[in-house]
Parts: structure tokens; sequence; C-alpha cells
């Protein structure tokens, strides 16, 4: 594991129990990114996922491993990292434009107002806001607000943008919509991302490759599976590829059958999984024949 | 019907004109039919009885008080204005100095739990002392009056903006202050651009309460030190016997109060936002 943009090297994370001991939320996680790529990590609650997630940002620190971005150790929060939370995080006494103005600002400090204001006003266009500039977060839907939550997160460029669950308040309408305008702006931007999400749905139309987790206590990230599917996807079209059946199938499975026994390869790096190739999958050897009968059956 | 603004205020001139009927109507003297009795022409018929004057004597004086209120004719004659202006300007500068205190450390002790466990048990001990308490050790060390009102006003208005300042800082969302964390913000300027005014309503609470309790503890703090102010202006009418004018100063001390009140309750709405 070399030269990747991306490493992450045994990373887990344990709380003590409150009994003497230490529960390991997740241990030894092991995967590396490519730049320009869009990953998806899914797994049950509990997992760690967001834990994972604020590692990378550097708000959480983990019990043990790193973390390595071309070449240097993560350490504490940077901008080259841009994190957009579930919650959206806007600052509520500022208007849509200048949370923005604000990210900008920090990121360029020697930018003019001038500057700093049409760069702004630029990402809020992105995502279609630009009739909204001067109202406040209390004054936005939900969706609204968190436009200008992923505007904030691209305008500053950033060479990792780490997304939590981004649509997971939204409702299914609004939530179509805004995947779509960030397939638009990943497309336009082809910005490295690391998203959690619990829609299957959503990790096939945005992403190349979805990390699939175990469950925790002691969650590994038992499997990479390969989406293959050509860029540019959009949400109305992409079921009529094959390869999405087959895609959505085996994660569904994955899910509902095999996410308490499933574990990554012996070295710890996820298992590369290629559920639409033609030599299809295999299930791992040492899953146990009760819950791969299941898996079949799900799959029939 | 009209709208709920008009009818309150319509009630509320109602209220108003029953009170002061029925307080004119107890006040008045009695019928001087009897004729005077002998002691009374002694007496040079004044009333036995002392009484509280009417409205109508008080609202007398207040015109004529009100129509010059800066006069001043010697030290124990000034214009309620002047003595009004002198209370204001104890209230201010020892309210601004506790801010000036109050303020940097409450974003310490909001900030730093060490700083809050270390702090806390002076501040709980010293919070519930009445201002007043401080008064005399104040005149021996500063030996000076005015200074001393003033320091009595800096030690009541400190302990709200201190702990609304420390509770507000300490509660901001951690949401706001990853957002901080994440664009790189040094220490100052997270305290400065999200910090602060994340705090600011609860702040402004602090500030609103302590200029409340600086205007209730100045009148009492001047009735002590005399020779200013419009609580040594009550005193003093009340040693004069004067009871119209103490009424009037009365009145006044409520309307200073409310215009206080007012000014920071416009501030707390500048920096309110909705979540």
């Amino acid at each position: 594991m070399s030269k990747s943009f991306l490493e992450v090297d045994g990373l887990s994370k344990t709380y003590p129990d409150g009994q003497g001991g230490d529960l390991t939320v997740f241990g030894d996680i092991r995967f590396a990114l490519d730049k320009g790529e869009f990953v998806c990590i899914i797994g049950h609650s509990g997992c760690g996922k967001s834990t994972i997630l604020n590692v990378l940002a550097g708000l959480d620190e983990a019990s043990a491993g790193n973390v390595v971005m071309n070449g240097k150790e993560i350490k504490g929060p940077g901008l080259e990292r841009g994190v957009v939370f579930q919650n959206y995080s806007l600052l509520p006494w500022k208007t849509a434009l200048n949370n923005i103005v604000f990210a900008v600002r920090a990121r360029w400090p020697e930018w003019s107002r001038e500057k700093v204001k049409e760069h702004s006003e630029h990402y809020l266009k992105m995502v279609g806001l630009d009739h909204a500039l001067n109202r406040k977060p209390s004054q936005l839907s939900g969706g609204m607000r968190q436009r200008v939550s992923i505007a904030r997160a691209f305008a500053t460029q950033p060479e990792l943008l780490l997304l939590d669950e981004p649509f997971g308040a939204l409702d299914a309408l609004t939530r179509g919509v805004i995947q779509d305008e960030l397939v638009s702006i990943w497309q336009e931007t082809r910005q490295t991302v690391f998203m959690i999400t619990h829609d299957v749905d959503e990790a096939i139309l945005l992403s190349d490759r979805i990390f699939l987790m175990s469950n925790g206590p002691n969650a590994r990230i038992a499997e990479s599976v390969k989406v293959d599917i050509p860029h540019p996807r959009a949400r109305a079209t992409i079921f009529q590829n094959p390869a999405y059946h087959k895609t959505r199938d085996y994660l569904v499975d994955f899910l509902v059958n095999r996410s308490g026994s499933a574990s990554p390869e012996k070295d710890g790096t996820p298992r590369i999984v290629e559920p639409a190739s033609d030599a299809g999958h295999s299930i791992p050897a040492d899953a146990d024949p009760e819950s791969e009968a299941a898996a079949h059956a799900a799959r029939a | 019907m009209a709208s709920l603004n008009v009818r309150a205020a319509l009630l509320s001139v109602s209220f108003l004109i029953l009170a002061l009927g029925l307080w004119e109507m107890a006040t008045q003297p009695p019928d001087a039919q009897t004729g005077l009795t002998e002691y009374e022409m002694l007496m040079g018929g004044a009333e036995q009885e002392s009484r509280v004057p009417p409205p109508s004597a008080v609202i007398k004086l207040a015109w004529a008080e009100l129509s010059d209120p800066f006069y001043d004719a010697g030290a124990n004659d000034k214009g309620i204005g002047i003595q009004l202006a002198y209370s204001v300007y104890r209230v201010l500068a020892g309210y601004l100095a506790a801010m000036v205190i109050a303020l940097p450390l409450g974003f310490l002790i909001g900030m730093s739990p060490l700083m809050y466990k270390a702090m806390n048990p002076y501040i709980q001990v010293l919070r519930p002392i009445s201002p007043l308490a401080w008064m005399p050790l104040a005149l021996f060390i500063i030996q000076d009056s005015d200074a001393s009102a003033i320091f009595v006003i800096f030690i009541c208005s400190i302990w709200p903006m201190l702990l609304n300042t420390a509770f507000g800082v300490a509660n901001v969302r951690q949401d706001w202050v990853n957002v901080a964390r994440t664009h790189e913000l040094g220490p100052l300027r997270t305290a400065i651009t999200v910090i602060l005014p994340a705090a600011a309503p609860t702040i402004l609470t602090g500030m609103r309460i302590s200029i409340g309790i600086a205007w209730l503890v100045i009148v009492a703090a001047e009735m002590l030190v005399g020779g200013t102010g419009i609580g040594y202006y009550v005193w003093n009418e009340w040693n004069n016997l004067d009871l119209a004018s103490v009424i009037f100063s009365i009145l006044m001390i409520g309307v200073v109060g409310m215009l206080l009140d007012l000014v920071l309750g416009k501030a707390q709405k500048l920096v309110e936002y909705k979540e």
C-alpha cells in the first residue's frame, strides 16, 4: 500500500466499557482512496462510521492507527479536508452567503472582499440558491440548508470532502433533487469524496466504490464493492443498467444477512468485490453455510 | 372590535384614573366646617396628622421640576435632572468597569473547565454578598464616597454578566465550534467570529439583569454616601418632609430604570438569532 492519495492504516477506536475493560468500536480499519474517487461507506448503526469520518476530518482521535493524506499524517482538522455535517452546522446568525464567505475567507485570507463574495455567490448558484443569498438559515428549508452546507464545503475546494450522512434528515423528494445536484457538482469538480450513507440507492448512484462495514463492536470494513456503472449517472435512468440491480442485490444481501459475520482479507484490507462483472462474486469461503443459504434465497 | 393593543391601552388608562382618583379622595384634608379648636389656632391651623400628598400636588410639583430639571442652586438644591444624571453616571461607570472584567473572565471560565472549577468557589461565596455590605470596606480603602458608590455598582453588576458569559460560552454548540476547527480558525478568531456571536444572546441577558440590579443598588448606595444622586435626593426630601418630592422621585427612578432596561432589550434583539 503506497502512493495512494489517502491511506488509512490500522485505525481503531476503543472506549472504556465501564467495567474496567475496553470496548473496541472498530478495529484495524485499512483502506486507501485514490484521487478523484467517490467512496461511500455503509454499515449498521453503531459500527463507528461517523467516528471514522471524524478521525479523517481531524475532529476525533483514533485509539490506534494513522491516516496519511498526500504523504502527510493527519493530525487535527484542516482546510484541505472539507466536512458536510448531517445537521448542516450553518452559523445561524449569518446569512446563507455569509456562511460561505466565512469559509472562503478562512481558506484564502489574501483574497479581496469582492473576489471572496464573487466566489461564494458562484457556489451558491451551483446549488440553485442564488435567490436566497441573504436569508438566514432559520428562513431556509432543511433541503436548502443542506445545499448551503454543501456549497460551503465545495467552495473551499478541499482535496478531500467528507460527507456525514448529508441527506439523512431530508424527505425523499428533496433528497433526490440534491443527490442530482451533488452528482453534477462532482462531475464538474471531480473532488475526492468520502461519504457515509444508509441509503443503498444513494450509494450506487454516487460512488465508484462502496465500503461495507460489519457490525460493531469490533467492526471492520469487510468489503469494497466496485460500482461498475459509467459516469455521468442520472437518478432517472440508472436503474436501466443491469449492473445496478446486481450491485443493489449484493449490498442488500450483505446488510441483511452477512453484516454480522463478514470479515476482511487476512491482511486487514477489504475484500474486493465486483458484483456486476461476468465472473460474478463469491461469498467468502469462511461464511457459515446457513447465512450463505439465506443470502442465496434473498437474491433469488 | 379594537385591536388588543388599543384595548390594553384603554384598560391601562382607566386603571390609572381609578388609582389616582382613589388616592386623591383618600388624601383630602378634613372639612373645615367645625372651625378650629383653640389648640389648632395655637398651632397656626396646622394639621395634626401629616398626610400623604394627593396626586394633584405631586403632578404640580412634577411639572415644576421637569420644566427646569437642570437648575443648580447649591449643594442641597439641584434639579431632578442633575440628580438623575449623577446616578446614571455612577451606574454606567461601575457597569462598564464590570463589563471590562466580566466579559473576558467569563470567556476564560466558559472555555476552560479548569478555570471554571478553580474560580467557581470564589464566585459562589462572593455572589450572594449584598453589594452594600462592601460599602464600609470600600469607603475605608478608596477614601472617596463617589468612587465607593461606583465600586458598589461594579461589584453588584459583575456577577450576572460573569456567570451568563461563562454559561453562554460553555454551551456554544459543538457543531459550530467544529465548523471553526475544520476551517482552521485560531483560538482568538474562533472566539470572536463563532463563540461571541453564538453566546451573545446569553451574554446580553446577563448584562440586562446586571443593569437592573445596578439601578436598584445605586439608590441605596447614594442614600448612604450622600451628596448627590437620586438616592440622596429621595433621602434628603424625606428629611425635609417633602413627601410630594419623594413620590415624584420614586416615579422618576422607575422611569429611568425602565429606559435603561429598554436600551439593553433593544441590544438583545440585535444579537438574537433563530436556530
